[in-house]
């Protein structure tokens, strides 16, 4: 279609635009509120759209811009308030912007539009410009989500006495005379607005664009300044409004290999350049001559260089960082479209979009994150009726929320429904023979029984979920990114999945501490202290378990010795043998506790190597990496070695050595 | 040497039912391993170990900056354990898995020698109890009067060794 050289790059420079463009529509019109016309924000989907029709004209896509040109024209009623604000008409134009997407794709895969979807909505479009109502809404032409538009929008006419129509047809009326504007027809509008408004706000129009300061509370060092609250001004020429606000950092993840980088990181990474430019030099000069006395200087040159090379990798690092408000964006949408689908309230709650995390790790947890929120939608969060009689509120709840912990990134979905159904699921299980009749499980476990493949307590498969596919996969991707995955749930009031993934793939801080013979790495950022071990302030209670009275604490502590010698329960140690050893304070999910250590040796950074890439996931373990000396050195996970040697559950978590059969 | 050996050992092979296999011995019986999977050859070294993993893992060592696992098919496969002596040599491999490549490293007793193999010379393993259990045999062949048995090695380091873990939790 288009294969010009050169052409590759206009389009390229056209549809990275675009959908920054459509991405910005559709988080405007989630936002917008059926009723109310907000200036603001009309204006800003108006302004997208229109860049959209201008570039389409420009680069010759000429299907894309008359397209938007409709689009456009409504919105242009919209913002001169011709046109009432309706549930209907936004849900058409959202299928427009899903409509301009697929159309992007074409362009990006060179290949024809589809021609039937585009003229239908186009059909569509002009029928209501005309003053119709939306035949789309009419006569639900196989459009999944338009089933229950007929109920929405009956609803308010109902409640109305005195106007005995809904907003779209009062359009109708002041149809005749497009420009002009009808006085008649506005006061019709605003005696519809406030009721509308009532009925409809709440169930469909979650507010998506929440930026909560404290979370961009960042626990690496970062020398680069934090870019989430100026970055509008730098990104956005537009006036900062509402949906620009909040799409500030949108990066271009969607379209492949290309990052959008905020300047000022770009920036500081030159400066950082600069000065090791000038360290270089200042080094450079005893390749000439070295005299003794230049020992001093060298010995200062060689730590500039030193911090120079930190700070530039952390730097770079940060280049890949980006908020996972570009996960978290598409949820807005999704949420929105399944609960209708599922004839299901749901509000959603973003919490902590400006939490940073690489580029890579952000990738790859979407899809993942996209059958966690399907999931709670569908199992989770009750119907209406059932939730007024549960005692509930008729709105369900659906929270995701991201923050950092200790190098780590976690991300909660958390539902207020019905809670995983603990007898259900083991009944299933011992069903499939995954459990023994009489075995003794704790809820913990018995929850994580929803990741086996296979597994589904679902009564009926619906299009959303029930197959019991996809948490087996959800699980393992997670596992792929070395990360973790829990749930908590309470039968009638909901369930959480708390989501840990480490913030980077690459580099983390390191604290080497000697046990015995080999050299483990802690995670600098999950170490709270460290402190000679006093024997005196150690207690021993049930099951061997120690404790640790650190000033007015009791720190349950255990030897890494026993954990690195195949045990993860505490074997019975002995107390003498901890005078003059090291107790390594971490602190993880909230709780802290000790690692008794032999020694503590240096601080510094590794590149961490999977372990996967040749052997498998070892359960306690981050991964490997190769030290100064040459020699490979492992890194301790520490929330899964807390949670394996401190948790409460009776049975051992893993058992001790053991030869497998050949 | 016939004119056939000439042109593989000079690395191209002209038969395409010509094989050639690395073999090595263990606990008294010679094994062949396809050559094109062998990585290197080299000297038993200090490794880390890796808790909580079976006792035939003996742990990992940096490989020319890769972390690669040595594993004792000694100990995997319950042979007497002998110290390691001077011939005592790890057989670095490269496996295909289903995640794309592994690269292990196996101690062995000694490495013997490179042999040709024609495709049509292997035959079927007949079920017998030797060191390695016959699931990971490809064939036998006779190779100058002595019995050397072929591994198949990528489902013996993936499903043999690799994806063999203690104490898996049971749900």
């Amino acid at each position: 279609m288009f294969d010009d050289e050169g052409m590759d790059e206009i389009r390229q420079i056209f549809l990275e635009e675009s959908t920054e463009g459509l991405d910005l529509m559709e988080s405007g019109l989630l936002e917008l509120e059926p009723g109310t016309a907000d200036m603001d924000t009309i204006n800003n989907i108006f302004r997208a759209a229109h860049s959209i029709k201008g570039g389409g004209g420009t680069f010759g896509f000429v299907e894309v811009s008359d397209f938007t040109h409709w689009v456009e024209t409504v919105l242009d009623e919209m913002r001169s308030g011709e046109r009432a604000v309706t549930e209907d008409g936004i849900t058409l134009l959202l299928e427009t912007v899903d409509c301009l997407r697929g159309m992007m794709d074409s362009i990006n895969a060179q290949s024809d539009y589809d021609t039937p979807r585009i003229s239908a909505l186009q059909a569509r479009i002009v029928a209501v410009l005309n003053g119709e109502a939306d035949p789309g809404v009419a006569a639900e032409e196989g459009q999944s989500n338009e089933s229950e538009e007929e109920d929405l929008s009956v609803e308010p006419a109902t409640e109305l006495d005195g106007v005995p129509e809904t907003a779209s047809s009062a359009d109708i009326s002041a149809e005749q005379s497009l420009p002009a504007v009808d006085d008649k027809t506005d006061a019709a509008v605003d005696e519809v607005a406030p009721v509308l408004e009532k009925t409809n706000s709440a169930a469909v129009t979650p507010e998506p664009e929440k930026i909560e300061p404290e979370v961009v509370a960042e626990p690496a060092p970062a020398p680069a300044p934090k870019a989430a609250p100026k970055a509008a001004p730098t990104q956005k020429a537009a006036p900062a409004s509402k949906a620009g606000k909040g799409k500030a950092e949108k990066g271009g993840s969607e379209t492949g290999s290309s990052i959008r980088v905020n300047v000022d990181k770009v920036d500081s990474l030159l400066n950082l350049v600069g000065e090791l430019v000038i360290t270089q030099s200042m080094l450079g000069r005893f390749k000439k001559e070295f005299k003794v006395n230049d020992l001093a200087d060298l010995r200062d040159g060689l730590a500039q260089l030193e911090s120079n090379t930190r700070e530039l990798q952390e730097s770079a690092m940060q280049i890949r960082m980006l908020p996972i408000k570009v996960a978290f964006s598409r949820f807005t949408r999704l949420v929105r479209d399944l609960s209708r689908n599922l004839g299901k309230k749901v509000r959603l709650e973003l919490k902590g979009e400006q939490t940073e995390l690489d580029k890579t790790v952000l990738e790859k947890i979407g899809d993942p994150l996209v059958h966690l929120v399907r999931n709670s939608l569908d199992h989770g969060i009750e119907t209406v009726e059932k939730r007024l009689a549960a005692g509930k509120p008729a709105e369900g709840l659906l929270q995701l929320s991201a923050y950092h912990e200790a190098g780590n990134i976690v991300i909660e979905i958390s539902d207020d429904g019905a809670g995983l159904n603990r007898d259900k699921i083991l009944s299933k299980a011992i069903e499939r023979g995954l459990v023994g009749e009489d075995e003794v499980i704790s809820d913990d476990r018995i929850y994580m029984l929803i990741f086996q493949a296979g597994f589904s307590t679902a009564d009926h498969v619906s299009d959303v979920s029930g197959r019991g596919v996809g948490m087996d996969v959800v699980r393992r991707n997670i596992q792929d990114l070395g990360g973790r995955i829990d749930i908590k749930s309470e039968v009638g009031k909901g369930s959480t999945i708390t989501i840990r993934l480490p913030l980077t793939l690459a580099i983390l801080d390191g604290q080497l501490v000697r046990v015995g013979e080999q050299t483990y790495i802690v995670p600098l950022l999950s170490i709270v202290e460290s402190v000679f071990i006093n024997p005196e302030r150690v207690n021993v209670v049930a099951n061997n378990q120690m404790l640790y009275r650190l000033r007015e604490e009791f720190l349950p502590i255990t030897d890494l010795r026993a954990i690195c010698g195949g045990y993860y329960r505490n074997m019975s140690l002995d107390v003498e043998e901890l005078d003059d050893k090291l107790l390594v304070v971490i602190e993880t999910a909230g709780n802290r506790y000790g690692l008794v250590v032999d020694d503590l040796e240096d601080q510094q950074q590794v590149v961490i190597k999977a372990l996967e890439n040749n052997y498998r996931h070892v359960s306690g373990l981050a991964g490997a990496t190769i030290l100064g000396d040459g020699s490979v050195s492992l890194i301790l996970d520490i929330p899964s070695l807390a949670q394996r040697c401190f948790s409460d559950l009776d049975e051992p978590v893993s058992v001790p050595e053991q030869k497998a059969s050949a | 040497m016939n004119d056939e050996q000439i042109q593989l050992d000079g690395g191209i092979d002209l038969n395409p039912d010509a094989l050639q296999f690395l073999t090595f011995i263990l606990n008294g019986e010679e094994y062949g391993v396809d050559i094109l999977k062998v990585q290197g050859i080299q000297g038993w070294s200090k490794v880390t170990p890796i808790p909580n993993t079976p006792d035939f893992m003996l742990g990992v060592i940096n490989l020319r900056g890769a972390v690669v696992p040595i594993v004792d098919l000694r100990k995997r496969f319950q042979l007497d354990i002998v110290d390691y002596g001077p011939t005592t040599v790890v057989i670095v491999v490269k496996v295909a898995s289903d995640d794309g490549e592994r690269v292990v490293g196996m101690v062995v007793d000694a490495v013997s020698e490179v042999y040709n193999v024609n495709a049509k010379d292997i035959k079927p393993s007949p079920s017998f109890s030797g060191s390695i259990s016959t699931e990971y045999i490809r064939g036998l062949s006779m190779i100058e009067n002595k019995m050397v048995i072929l591994l198949e090695i990528d489902s013996l380091v993936n499903a043999g060794v690799l994806d063999l873990v203690p104490g898996e939790l049971v749900v």
